[in-house]
């Protein structure tokens, strides 16, 4: 058998012409200080954008077609260019390093082994939409990440990478690092800049955007690690280079992330419209166990049924919404077939109840009373006919209801599941029979 | 004396990163330390935050129950967090936490006699590929813990080691990547 011959778009990790870069250094010895990053060409992108205007940078990224990676795949240089012109008032970047959608691990080692790109990509968005004050708000548990960052902007600050006249370009720039103490809906962008302000963090009412009022009622951005890192080599590289990988709407590389029982769970950086048989098998080994489905893209994601049809799906936006379900953050994860998936999506339940702010009813008594309740009763045997057909009437009412998104995201891998596994609902509810527990798991 | 009478220049060092009108974006930096120092936030630490950030004890409260890692009642030395979410719960979290539960002798909210333990449900601790997943306080995640790892550890905390100095059995938790390499942390 010949080797396959890639041409076209780069659309697999096995071509040739695909390299990392957002991933590179991950793992590597002391990849981490600024001695290694500026040996391999480090601060070299923000130099490039600073000598470049603001605007220029903004098309840069525009037609690099790079779409947010914290789960929305809002297109980045749009967003930027949302930002008003420079009027005297103060501008923030904001980097959301909450990284808490179940199944989702990719920010944390970017943070970990490669902080100096993270903050080069905030030096590179801070200087595109005139901030000269960043904040990255990272989520309180994730310590390391926290260490490492701290002292990579220190070194930074030491060698005038951070400060005052960067580069001796004329731009200046301060980087602050704020923790989170443990609350999912702190990811979402205006929850996020309530909880950074020190209030409770409730979502804000949109409009108006952070563009027009944010942090402290200032003209702010927000955008996700990957996201910020994903500039610094469009810029290093080229908007054409970026948009040679991937398929017609969604460009570049991604950090797809791998979890369940597979052979090599873990990251795995590659071309976006990778299918998820090459990510699966290739990749991460192939399962260790029968699994009946996977989550695509975090907990949020319906989940699809483990089958020809599902592993031979790119992994772009486009093609998952076509399947019912949604790229999300790239979170990929594996459900064994000894697991009900009715147990599954309860624990998915509960974890949302769980978050939700209890600003706006329907999800405060729809996911976190109703939703849960339900589970818990059809969980342990004490369903009643009628039981499925209510929680679907349940996420009716809801979806589509709420004050933010978080409530939706509770409701998707149920609607999900309920689609494609919906017998194994009626099963337990008929027989009056509890999800099972009698597989040990743990060793 | 008051918790932060002998941190003046840390506090002003917190202060410095936000903006005059933003003083209460410190309150959680604050809240932390108390956390991180004591084990929990008394209601006397809640009053001096408030007087600190210019809000009310109430609005401190309010704010403290919204985070997971903010305790309004006393933990034990080392605060164990059992990550219960999806994945973990595939590769075994809930007969973790039945071990601990077990071996320790308590239920969450409570502390063991000897002052050492208290144990925790937390969400997805964004380490899903090393579940299941544990961390110890405010320090780096204790990754695949297997129940050989997990015994290992309570007797080295016991022992008082600090947690970087505890040998525990087998995988140390990885991030594995498309260059193959399993790097252990
Ligand atoms: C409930 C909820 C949780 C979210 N959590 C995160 C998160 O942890 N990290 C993240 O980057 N975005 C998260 N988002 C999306 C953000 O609101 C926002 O869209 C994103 O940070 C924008 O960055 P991007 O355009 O670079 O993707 C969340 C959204 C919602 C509704
Ligand atoms: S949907 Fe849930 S998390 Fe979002 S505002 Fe309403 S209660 Fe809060
Ligand atoms: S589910 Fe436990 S770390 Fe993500």
């Amino acid at each position: 058998m010949s080797a396959p011959v890639f041409s076209g778009p780069i659309v697999s990790g096995r071509d040739p012409r695909f390299e990392r870069t957002l991933y590179k250094h991950v793992g590597v010895k002391d990849s981490w200080t600024l001695e290694y990053y500026l040996s391999h060409g480090g601060y070299g992108a923000a130099k490039k954008a600073l000598a470049m205007t603001p605007e220029q940078v903004v098309e840069e990224v525009k037609k690099s077609g790079l779409r947010g990676r914290g789960g929305a795949g809002f297109p980045t240089g749009l967003k930027w260019s949302f930002m008003p012109k420079p009027s005297g008032k103060q501008h923030y970047i904001v980097c959301n390093a909450d990284e808490s959608e179940p199944g989702s691990f990719k920010d944390r080692y970017l943070m970990e082994d490669d902080p100096h790109q993270l903050i080069e990509g905030m030096i590179i968005a801070g200087y595109a939409i005139h901030a000269t004050k960043g904040y990255i708000y990272i989520r309180g548990e994730y310590r390391r990440a926290y260490d490492r960052l701290i002292g990579a902007i220190q070194e930074a600050y030491a060698k005038g990478y951070l400060g005052q006249n960067l580069f001796a370009l004329g731009f200046s720039f301060d980087l602050y690092v704020h923790r989170g103490a443990g609350a999912y809906i702190c990811g979402e962008e205006t929850a996020l800049m309530n909880s950074l302000e020190g209030l409770r963090a409730n979502p804000r009412l949109k409009p108006p955007f952070p563009a027009q009022a944010g942090l402290w009622g200032k003209p702010t951005t927000i955008n996700n690690v990957e996201s910020l890192c994903s500039v610094v080599h469009i810029l290093d590289r080229g908007a054409d280079w970026f948009a040679l990988m991937g398929t017609e709407k969604s460009k570049g590389h991604k950090l797809y992330q791998v979890s369940g029982p597979f052979k090599r769970p873990g990251v795995y950086e590659l071309p976006m419209g990778t299918t998820f048989r090459e990510l699966l098998y290739d990749w991460a080994g192939g399962p260790t166990e029968p699994i009946q489905a996977i989550i695509p893209g975090g907990s949020s994601c319906p989940p699809l049924p483990w089958n020809d049809d599902t592993l031979d799906t790119p992994m772009d936006y486009e093609s998952l919404v076509a399947k019912g379900s949604l790229l999300g953050t790239g979170g990929v994860i594996g459900i064994p077939a000894s697991m009900s998936m009715v147990d599954a999506m309860w624990n998915v339940t509960r974890f949302y109840g769980h978050e939700s702010c209890g600003k706006c009813t329907p999800c405060r008594e729809g996911v976190s009373g109703w939703m849960v309740g339900l589970f818990e009763k059809i969980g342990t045997g004490r369903g009643r006919p009628g039981d499925v057909e209510l929680l679907e009437d349940l996420l009716d009412q809801i979806e589509g209801r709420s004050f933010c998104a978080l409530a939706d995201a509770a409701c998707w891998p149920v609607r999900g599941s309920l689609k494609h596994f919906r017998e194994q609902y009626v099963d337990l509810v008929e027989n009056a029979r509890a999800v099972e527990r009698t597989v040990p798991r743990w060793r | 004396m008051g918790f932060f009478d002998d941190k003046q220049e840390w506090l002003a060092e917190v202060f410095s990163q936000y903006p005059p009108e933003g003083r209460r974006a410190a309150l959680m930096p604050l809240l932390r330390r108390v956390q991180q120092e004591e084990g929990w936030i008394s209601p006397l630490r809640q009053e001096e935050i408030a007087q600190l950030v210019g809000t009310t004890a109430t609005e401190v409260a309010g704010v403290m129950s919204f985070y997971t890692y903010f305790q309004s009642l006393p933990t034990g030395k080392y605060h164990l967090q059992v990550c219960a979410t999806l994945s973990c719960a595939i590769g075994g979290a809930d007969e973790l936490w039945d071990e601990l539960v077990q071996t320790l002798g308590i239920l969450q909210g409570e502390v063991t006699p000897d002052g050492l333990f208290s144990i925790q449900k937390v969400e997805c601790l964004g380490s899903c590929h090393t579940a299941p997943v544990v961390q110890v306080g405010d320090e780096p995640y204790v990754e695949c813990v297997t129940k050989a790892r997990l015994h290992a550890l309570l007797q080295g905390l016991r022992e008082g080691k600090r947690l970087e100095e505890i040998r525990l059995p087998g995988k140390a938790g990885h991030v594995v990547h498309n260059a193959g390499d399993e790097v252990v942390a």
